[in-house]
């Protein structure tokens, strides 16, 4: 199965063949071809402003009765007591998709010792019910125990749409409670609505960032979603009435053939970065380790993190665990800081969902300026320091 | 001990450039590397091969040519490769990809352990790994650092999260998705290039499989993509101008206009 081509809209003008990842599209005298590389992944109907590229029409129509499942549930994260911020938001979100479905709003917290502070936290910021699972088995996160959880709770109640954080959590265990429910999962959304026919549309960056893609999921129950932290805007609305369900689960969902034997929590807080609201980065413009105090300083003012580009990490001046882009963290604070770095695709992919993007860089046409919403063309070593002195001046 | 190591060929993203005009992708020629995480499985795989031995299989689904990806794993060591290749196979979601693997993994019947890249750099959902591994009933670790095997039956691995770092310990058969730190990929060695050259690469279908073909491909994916559009760039970009003292005072007014915290 390939692509199919209408002959008679095609214009040959080449645009889906630029377009097409798999470079399966390929201009011939006065017709496109398609190989057999063609993925079907849809990318060329979309850009076809003649409407002449489309899909083959398959797929098993819906398989159980949709209409039994109502609700919008959120997973909620949490560390140390307190609820990630990622569910806050989602939660926020998730009233919103609830209230267009005319639907109840929940969130799942599962753990050992959970008092119902953390519960009534999750009603503030929208929950209308909270279910709570407790039980020491679940003090520590593991895979198979959460998503055995998850999964038989889904089976109780059948919610129609199911969202979590695109954490390390998230994006660990939500893909096992999707394929034991034997439905579909669209990872690290930044933007969820529902649609005319009542479906959830799920859009997500793919191709390191490069597309944006919005995914449904027809036929199939619940609806499944891994979120990005730090996208949605999370609403705290007090004085909100909810219930909190304490639910027990048979054994069989506590059974795990895997044993958490030490968690070592990360020393060095300044390598939060995917929680950060400010990350100042810097790259091989920097020159040395020393010179990565002018990036720290700046963060530090700013109450920010460091980042860093591969090519910083190569050459030692920063621990990987700093490191933003394709291989490193993809960040998405409200100021993004980039200092000496040129902007490699592998690099933007990493952090051009900033809200905000500075670049400070001596060549004028550095990549890095294509993404930047402020540019600074300077000698790094001049720059920094004067926009510190600023800064102070108000302090 | 029988690897089984998960890769997958996706464009190349090194030449890959946005145009400052039309904000699209620019490619000169579309060509595919492994998925660098899926390097980094195989060189774990190889790692353990080397301590302890062990029978290292490469596994992909994808179209014919995807062969040579498997050629290039066998040129560092490698020892044997199966491609899943089939017209029905194409257009799968996560969930088809996973269901084709898994079945792939149930007909080789031995497999000790198995292990994944993080996330593939071009569909990035990092959700076939964990996928599979609820398919075959197996338990697994995400994001995995370093693995150790002392204790037979069992894999001690070191896991990256959020937050810091988990040692877990994990009873065999399993399944990992890896990340950098756990090695770069070794370069090939001659003796393995020559091997590679000629070795014999199973291609197996849905013949081979025996899937119900609505399970498969586009058939038997449950997420369906309806719209492809390119991100919003910023196309207002604005360029501070003047002394170093004044682009440092238009910047500091800026931001702080856009109410970033600490300013
Ligand atoms: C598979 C793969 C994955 C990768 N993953 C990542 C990733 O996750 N993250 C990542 O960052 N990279 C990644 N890379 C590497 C990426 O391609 C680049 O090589 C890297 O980002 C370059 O780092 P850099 O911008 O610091 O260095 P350079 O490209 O060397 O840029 C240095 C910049 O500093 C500027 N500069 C120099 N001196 C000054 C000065 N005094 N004042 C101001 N500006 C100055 C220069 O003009 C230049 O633009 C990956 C590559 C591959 C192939
Ligand atoms: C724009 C776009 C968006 C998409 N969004 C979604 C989505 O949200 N949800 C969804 O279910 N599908 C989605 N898909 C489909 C998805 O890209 C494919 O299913 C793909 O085959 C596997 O997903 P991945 O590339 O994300 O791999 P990942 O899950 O990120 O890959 C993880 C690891 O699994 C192994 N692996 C993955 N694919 C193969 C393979 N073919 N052969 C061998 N090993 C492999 C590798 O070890 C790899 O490192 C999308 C496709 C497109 C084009």
């Amino acid at each position: 199965m390939k692509a199919i081509v209408d002959g008679q809209k095609c214009t040959v003008c080449g645009v889906c063949s630029d377009a097409c990842p798999m470079g399966a599209i390929a201009l011939r005298e006065n017709q496109v071809e398609i190989s057999d590389d063609c993925s079907l992944c849809g990318i060329c109907v979309d850009t076809c402003e003649f409407g002449a590229l489309s899909l083959p029409e398959v797929g098993h129509g819906p398989s159980e009765d949709l209409g039994s499942y109502r609700g919008v549930w959120v997973y909620a994260e949490w560390r140390e007591g307190k609820v990630h911020g990622v569910s806050h938001e989602l939660l926020s979100a998730g009233r919103i998709l609830a209230d267009k479905r005319g639907v109840e709003l929940g969130a799942v917290l599962l753990g050992s010792g959970l008092d119902d502070q953390m519960a009534g936290e999750l009603i503030s910021y929208g929950a209308e019910v909270v279910y709570v699972v407790d039980a020491p088995e679940l003090a520590h996160f593991t895979d198979e125990r959460y998503s055995k959880c998850i999964v038989e709770l889904v089976n109780r109640k059948r919610p129609e749409i199911v969202l979590a954080g695109a954490t390390s959590m998230g994006r660990s265990f939500i893909p096992r409670v999707a394929a034991g429910l034997k439905t579909g999962l669209t990872a690290d959304c930044t933007e969820l609505d529902i649609g005319d026919e009542g479906h959830l549309l799920q859009t997500r960056p793919a191709f390191g960032g490069n597309i944006m893609a919005t995914i449904i999921c027809p036929n199939r129950r619940p609806q499944m979603a891994t979120v990005r932290p730090k996208v949605m805007k999370p609403v705290r609305m007090d004085g909100r009435q909810g219930r909190i369900e304490r639910v027990e689960l048979p054994s069989r969902c506590f059974e795990a053939r895997v044993e958490v034997l030490e968690v070592i929590a990360e020393q060095d807080q300044t390598a939060k970065l995917t929680e950060a609201d400010v990350i100042v980065s810097g790259g091989r413009g920097l020159r040395s380790a020393e010179n990565f105090h002018l990036i720290e300083e700046l963060a530090g003012l700013m109450n920010g993190a460091v980042g860093a580009s591969r090519g910083a990490v190569e050459e030692g001046w920063m621990a990987p665990s700093h490191q933003v882009g394709q291989t490193g963290r993809t960040v998405a604070p409200t100021l993004y800081v980039a200092v000496g770095i040129s902007g490699a695709v592998q690099h933007l992919v990493g952090m051009q969902g900033s809200q905000v993007i500075v670049a400070v860089n001596k060549d004028a046409s550095a990549p890095i300026f294509d993404v930047a919403t402020y540019g600074v063309v300077a000698d790094l070593f001049e720059f920094l320091p004067e926009f510190v002195k600023r800064i102070k001046r108000e302090r | 001990m029988h690897i089984v190591v998960c890769i997958k060929q996706v464009p190349d993203t090194k030449n890959v450039r946005i145009d400052p005009d039309t904000h699209t992708l620019v490619r000169q020629g579309v060509e595919s590397i492994i998925n660098p995480f899926d390097m980094f499985a195989v060189e774990g795989a190889l790692k353990i091969k080397d301590l302890n031995g062990a029978r290292v299989t490469v596994m992909t689904m994808g179209p014919p040519q995807a062969a040579e990806a498997l050629r290039e794993t066998l040129g560092l060591g490698a020892d044997d490769a199966v491609l899943l290749s089939d017209r029905a196979f194409a257009g799968s979601d996560t969930w088809a990809t996973s269901t084709t693997l898994s079945a792939a993994i149930r007909k080789m019947g031995d497999v000790d352990l198995i292990l994944c890249g993080k996330q593939a750099v071009d569909g990035d959902t990092a959700q076939v790994g964990p996928e599979m591994a609820a398919l075959l009933d197996v338990p697994y670790a995400t994001f995995v650092k370093k693995i150790d095997i002392e204790e037979p039956g069992f894999l001690k691995v070191l896991r990256q999260t959020d937050e810091g770092s988990e040692l877990w310990k994990l009873q065999l058969p399993a399944l990992l998705t890896v990340i950098k730190e756990l090695g770069e990929p070794r370069v090939p060695s001659l003796r393995h290039k020559m091997r590679a050259k000629k070795a014999e690469i199973a291609v197996w279908g849905n013949a081979e499989l025996g899937l119900d073909p609505n399970s498969t491909g586009l058939c038997g994916s449950f997420t369906q993509v309806v719209r492809v559009f390119s991100p919003q760039r910023r196309t207002n970009r604005i360029q501070l101008e003047g002394s170093i003292e004044n682009q440092a005072e238009q910047l500091f007014q800026y931001l702080k206009k856009a109410r970033v915290p600490g300013l």
